[in-house]
């Protein structure tokens, strides 16, 4: 009886060890996996880097940094520069900023300040719908139908401006197209930090600056903002990000130009939209080195967003945990 | 802290300046909303023309007749999208555990982090310029459907483990502890409670990544590329809807770009209903 017992004891001891066992190298293969899964994102960023440089290998060697400066692309003589991608580049994403700033500070404004509680509720929905709303679907409302009212209607109006910017015939699509449909996209984005942030600022101090006789454009203006002044630029930045890599909505409306003209109604392109439109025709080896060495020039400065970012919010954190 | 200076200009011009900052923020309110109601009119109204059965189970048209369907481009999408989930949701699931449940507050974890909102920040052409060099150019150069899936899931990847990790977090430590305490290994405790209470929120994570890349043209550009046959499998150039929108809306024959619009609107009515029921569940979840 007691041997039965004992023998019993010594079973479920040992079965006891073995299952830990067993848990205790599953939990290890466990931690391992995710660990495993964290590192491969590490890998793929660096091998993403890897891969455009070693690609873009021979047009870096032959070009050098004239290929950052000349704005040549001529394939024919097998000459690539990558300055009007990158002035397009820039100028649509400024315009797009331009634009898109001033309008979500004042749509956060109208949700947070404004509106009635269930206005906000539809307008923000319909603000957050514009993300919805795919690139490639802009691309083709900008092209078919808001380009050629530009043409008609906006780009008329413009010319009557003085000075080199509204120049040149209204061609519907360019530049200044691209920027505004850019803005639009980026425009929910802006939207949502611009709210969190002026939702953030503590009820205490707008309450008492209403109530020292300030209108509500001067407790925004001298409060919310400045209180949520590191955010707002924070959402810049995420802004930028977003713009600068957009492609097909800028591929249909941009022109595709390689030449730098400083009229905003010309045509022009960017980095995304060259690569878009000329990547899978490109037939000699060269002009896809050129090509992947564009894409690397565009990651460069997404990294550079990025970090600046990153660091950024960094010290935003910093800042209020003290 | 900024001192408050009480402005001396008269109370009627500060008044002034308020009404019109307030005119101009319903301005621009109503500014979002035409544009947005623009843009949905006008695929509505473009589109609507070709939509009926036959448009999901035909063939795409020949050019100049007939609007055929979009039968192959969409079983194509759907192939690659599932493919896409197949790699990018573990692997995004995973990371979201560990940074979560393991790496926490590490050196280690913040690096991780910080290279995942950098893949998030990564333009989509991009990724499918890497696609391209890293499959299509193995030699001898091929383009291919699971080219194109390697885009999209290099894509979801970062959204899964950041909303992953997001959710993860919001289950209280007293569970974790309490299941801890009975001696349930960590990994069941992970895959099996953890998983479980933040279920919900895991699967927002996983629809988010999808309605993120089932718009997506560019990573599909230079890998997937399109097809006029059924796709079979992916081994070959696919037929999906988005390149072929981009395909026929820059052709010149009136029935493609009848086709075009018609495939966007079935792209947009899916992306918008996606995005409305996402936000009907996160309210929900803010609710209770």
């Amino acid at each position: 009886m007691t041997l039965r017992r004992l023998a019993n004891l010594w079973k479920a001891q040992t079965s006891f060890r073995k299952t830990s066992a067993f848990h205790r190298s599953a939990d290890r293969a466990f931690r391992l996996l995710t660990l495993l899964c964290a590192v491969s994102t590490l890998l793929l960023v660096g091998a993403i880097l890897w891969n455009l440089v070693e690609n873009a290998w021979p047009s870096i060697t032959r070009f050098g940094l004239g290929f950052v400066t000349s704005s040549q692309w001529n394939p024919v003589k097998s000459q690539y520069g990558a300055a009007s991608s990158i002035y397009g580049t820039l100028v649509s994403t400024a315009i797009a900023l331009i634009l898109a700033l001033p309008i979500s500070v004042a749509i956060a404004l109208f949700l947070t300040s404004y509106a009635p509680p269930w206005l906000a509720r539809i307008v923000g929905t319909c603000v957050e719908l514009l993300a919805a709303i795919p690139s490639i679907i802009y691309g083709m409302w900008g092209l078919f139908v808001f380009a050629p009212y530009m043409q008609k209607t906006v780009q008329p109006m413009l010319a009557k401006l003085p000075g080199p910017l509204f120049d040149g015939a209204p061609l519907g699509v360019g530049m200044l197209t691209a920027g505004i449909i850019l803005a639009l996209m980026i425009l929910p984005f802006l939207t949502a930090v611009m709210r969190d942030v002026f939702s953030m600022t503590p009820p205490v101090l707008l309450e008492s600056a209403a109530g020292m006789g300030s209108t509500s454009w001067e407790v925004t203006r001298k409060i919310a903002i400045p209180y949520g002044l590191r955010g707002l630029i924070g959402a810049t930045f995420l802004g930028l990000g977003r713009a600068i890599g957009e492609t097909m909505a800028v591929t249909f409306v941009i022109g595709n130009s390689h030449r730098i003209s400083t009229s905003l109604f010309a045509p022009g392109n960017t980095i995304a939209s060259t690569l878009a439109n000329e990547f899978n025709e490109a037939d000699s080896p060269l002009l896809e080195a050129a090509l992947i060495e564009l894409g690397l020039i565009l990651f460069v400065i997404t990294l550079i967003i990025q970090i600046l970012a990153h660091l950024w919010l960094r010290s935003l954190q910093k800042r209020q945990a003290r | 802290m900024t001192e408050l200076r009480l402005s001396h200009r008269p109370a009627t011009a500060r008044k002034a300046l308020d009404v019109f900052v307030r005119a101009f923020s319903v301005l621009s309110a109503a500014l979002g909303i035409f544009f947005l109601f623009w843009i949905l009119w006008v695929v509505l109204q473009k589109g609507h023309t070709v939509l009926s059965w036959s448009f999901f189970t035909s063939a795409p048209p020949s050019p100049g007749e007939g609007v055929g369907g979009i039968k192959y481009a969409l079983v194509g999408t759907l192939k690659m999208t599932g493919l896409a989930c197949l790699m990018g949701v573990p692997v995004g699931l995973l990371t979201g555990v560990y940074l979560a449940e393991f790496g926490r507050h590490g050196a280690f974890a913040s690096g991780v982090r910080f290279c995942v909102n950098l893949l998030m920040g990564i333009p989509s052409i991009l990724v499918g310029l890497f696609a391209y060099t890293i499959i299509v150019l193995a030699a001898p150069r091929h383009y291919s459907g699971n080219a194109g899936a390697f885009a999209l899931a290099i894509i979801m990847l970062p959204t899964v483990a950041r909303t992953s990790e997001d959710m993860l977090l919001l289950v209280p430590d007293a569970l974790r502890e309490s299941a801890l305490a009975l001696g349930i290994p960590r990994w069941r405790v992970i895959t099996g409670i953890l998983f479980r209470a933040a279920r919900k929120g895991l699967l927002t994570g996983v629809l988010l990544s999808v309605s993120r890349v089932s718009g997506e043209t560019a990573p599909l550009l230079f890998t997937a590329l399109n097809n006029n046959f059924y796709p079979k499998d992916l081994s070959q150039p696919t037929a999906n809807l988005t390149v072929t929108i981009y395909n026929y809306a820059m052709s010149p024959y009136d029935n493609w770009q009848r086709v075009a619009w018609g495939a966007s609107l079935v792209i947009m009515a899916f992306l918008l209903g996606v995005t409305l029921l996402l936000r009907f569940i996160l309210k929900e979840r803010h609710r209770s």
